[in-house]
């Protein structure tokens, strides 16, 4: 193949896994502003893999991922790691999407950067633990799986011809597989498969502050170093370089989608009810902390049959 | 399909509810017989019947009819061919969404294994319909939006948002709804041999033909882009379902060797340690122990959590159990509210006297 090309899938996330008092609100619904925003840590561990495969068969990564502007960040985080290409798709036909419909705005996207080799994902995000939005996306796409991938263990890519062939490893109940699949192939990734890299301090000068820009037709020439576009950076006032139009921005309309299959239109699914998990006044009994207490207990235990 | 007799068969059992069933080697997979059990009472809600759909290759899998109308299934669709001998995505999305698109079942549930969480949402999108994750129960109620009333809807309850809510999901005007769910979440329904029930088997082609016929179950040279390598079943060392005790310790345990203590407890009461996902995390005790939505779910005759705050996705693996002792030196805890006895103080002071008086009273 000409050049291996790779799109990882990301989402920006709420950080469901530091919760505080504040981040519920009194109706019972999830104050988003209150929880800080965090790039979804097994999408990160996808883009370490994509990563490390062009480290060892050179090729192209690409980053795409739909949410509201200030998802630009978990791009910005890419391209601090070594992402050659970012993509933002945001739009408010996009909002309330549930995972079939973000697999369809997902899919659009790869088809419109031409389809891929591969496409990597997490394997689930951290808000919703579905780990639906992968499978749904390579089934858009008419491409094969493999998913909950611990570890890839190689990849075949020939140059100059189309049969390339992946080969990884799943956990599976009580044990592993391995499977190998032609390309292209959508994998997810688990976050036992790596420890991703830190952001690269050199990158980062180059692209903190990014903005993105709407470019609605597709045109990756700015990625070829003979080109003549290919300057994307200038130096600001500061004497530091300055980037502008590497953060692509499409809406609906960039991706010829279907309106009646995006965001809350396209999705099957309502939210019929949420509640807040309120706890029911404590009926435990409560056992003193000594030994008495605990004698008493594991008496009544015993007694009851509970314990042998 | 095709025949009179065809369309007739599979006109009468539409509407039903589907379980898809996992097996291995002849032996389903216990979450797909607790579906079983689940299906039927939804079926008996709605007025309909169960279906039971189980692929595999050879006598195997002929074999595992019975076994699926004694759970509850009254009709079971059968495809044997050697190309589902085991499981890949592609052949079996094929086979399922073929089954689906003619049978037209209102309800079709999976077991949340990594096979269930595979083959569902890909299911689920050739199929255009909705489909929840990990759920916790299911049930059946009405939905009103904006004007419109929606009768004897399944209710997909599941919790999400890192477990800080639980959320009830519907699938209005989709079909057909579609739902994962955990092994050990619902009540294994009892075998009962007398019960009768259909089996369908189900006409599987293989095709040199690029494109498969929509009207018929046709796999295609694409559909086996993928193979197996290798699959390796390691021998499962920690029987966590089975245990009439557990012994779980949380991120309150503090250190891998306070966990030592949590260990010892286990041994005295004769039990299997158990974890929260905090203290896997912290890799005082593997993955196999955990405890919770995204590891066992547990229903032991005495579940002791020590140092266990108890998260939501915690308590959807345990609450379940005969009794709850909790130990946790915050009197706040959530682990409280579903415990039956609760001791405030510093687990390694409690946990000694709780061996102490076990071995002079035992």
């Amino acid at each position: 193949m000409p050049q291996l090309r790779i799109v990882v899938l990301v989402k920006q996330v709420p950080d469901t896994a530091n919760v505080t008092g504040d981040a519920m609100k009194e109706d019972g619904t999830v104050n988003r502003a209150a929880l800080p925003a965090v790039f979804n840590p097994e999408d990160l561990n996808a883009l370490e893999e994509a990563l490390r495969l062009k480290d060892r068969h050179g090729g192209r990564v690409t980053v795409v991922t739909m949410g509201p502007p200030a998802a630009v960040q978990v791009l910005r985080e890419s391209l601090y790691r070594g992402a050659d290409e970012v993509i933002l798709l945001t739009d408010n036909a996009f909002a309330g999407a549930d995972t079939l419909a973000t697999s369809y705005a997902l899919a659009l996207a790869v088809r419109k950067l031409g389809g891929c080799d591969l496409v990597l994902c997490g394997r689930q995000a951290i808000d919703g633990d579905t780990a639906q939005v992968g499978p749904q996306t390579a089934e858009k796409l008419g491409y094969p799986q493999i998913t909950c991938v611990s570890r890839i263990d190689e990849l075949v890519a020939p140059a100059g011809s189309t049969d390339g062939v992946i080969t990884a490893t799943r956990s599976i109940e009580g044990g592993f597989e391995t499977l190998s699949s032609s390309l292209p192939c959508l994998i997810t990734v688990t976050g036992e498969a790596n420890e991703p890299r830190p952001a690269s301090v050199k990158l980062v000068m180059t692209y903190k502050g990014i903005a993105a820009e709407a470019m609605p037709e597709y045109d990756d020439t700015y990625l070829d170093p003979e080109s003549d576009v290919a300057e994307v950076c200038m130096l600001g006032r500061d004497g530091q370089p300055v980037c502008r139009a590497r953060v692509v921005q499409w809406d609906h309309l960039a991706l010829a989608a279907d309106r009646e299959a995006l965001g809350l239109r396209g999705s099957p699914t309502r939210v019929k009810e949420i509640e807040s998990v309120v706890l029911a006044q404590s009926e435990a009994r409560m056992v003193e902390p000594d030994e008495a207490g605990v004698a008493a207990l594991v008496h009544e235990l015993i007694e009851e049959h509970i314990l042998g | 399909m095709g025949s009179g007799d065809g369309t007739s068969a599979a006109s009468a059992t539409r509407n039903d509810v589907w379980v898809v069933v996992e097996q291995h080697d002849g032996t389903a997979a216990e979450v797909s017989l607790e579906l079983l059990g689940r299906a039927r009472e939804l079926a008996d809600r709605l007025g309909v019947g169960t279906g039971a759909v189980v692929a595999g290759a050879g006598a195997p899998v002929r074999a595992l009819a019975p076994a699926l109308i004694a759970r509850g299934a009254d009709t079971v669709y059968l495809a044997d061919h050697d190309d589902l001998g085991d499981y890949l995505a592609l052949p079996y999305t094929r086979l399922v969404a073929g089954l689906i698109r003619q049978h037209q079942p209102q309800i079709v549930l999976y077991g949340a294994t990594t096979t269930g969480r595979d083959l569902a949402p890909r299911v689920a999108s050739a199929l255009r319909t909705g489909l929840t994750a990990d759920c916790t129960d299911l049930r059946i109620g009405d939905f009103s939006a904006k004007g419109e009333t929606y009768a004897d809807l399944l209710f997909q309850i599941r919790p999400a948002f890192g477990g800080n809510i639980i959320a009830t999901i519907v699938s209005p005007e989709h079909r057909p709804q579609m739902a994962t769910v955990r092994e050990g979440v619902m009540v294994m329904p009892e075998a009962d041999e007398s019960r009768a029930g259909a089996v369908v088997t189900v006409p599987v082609e293989r095709s040199s033909a690029p494109v498969a016929p929509a009207d018929r179950i046709v796999f295609t040279e694409p559909d086996f882009a993928v193979r197996l390598v290798k699959r390796v079943q390691e021998e499962k060392r920690v029987d966590l379902k089975g245990a009439r005790v557990v012994v779980s310790g949380g991120v309150g345990v503090g250190s891998r060797e306070g966990f030592a203590l949590v260990e010892k407890l286990a041994r005295t009461l004769g039990g299997v340690v158990g974890a929260s996902r905090a203290a896997v995390d912290a890799g005082w005790v593997g993955h196999e122990h955990q405890v919770g939505q995204t590891g066992t779910t547990v229903r032991p005759k005495l579940y002791v959590a020590c140092g266990i705050s108890g998260s939501v996705q915690h308590r959807a693996g345990m609450d379940q159990s005969a009794r709850i002792l909790a130990i946790n030196s915050d009197p706040g805890a959530p682990i409280f509210s579903v415990a039956h006895y609760g001791i405030v103080g510093d687990l390694h002071k409690v946990i000694p006297l709780l061996i102490q008086a076990y071995r002079t009273k035992a």
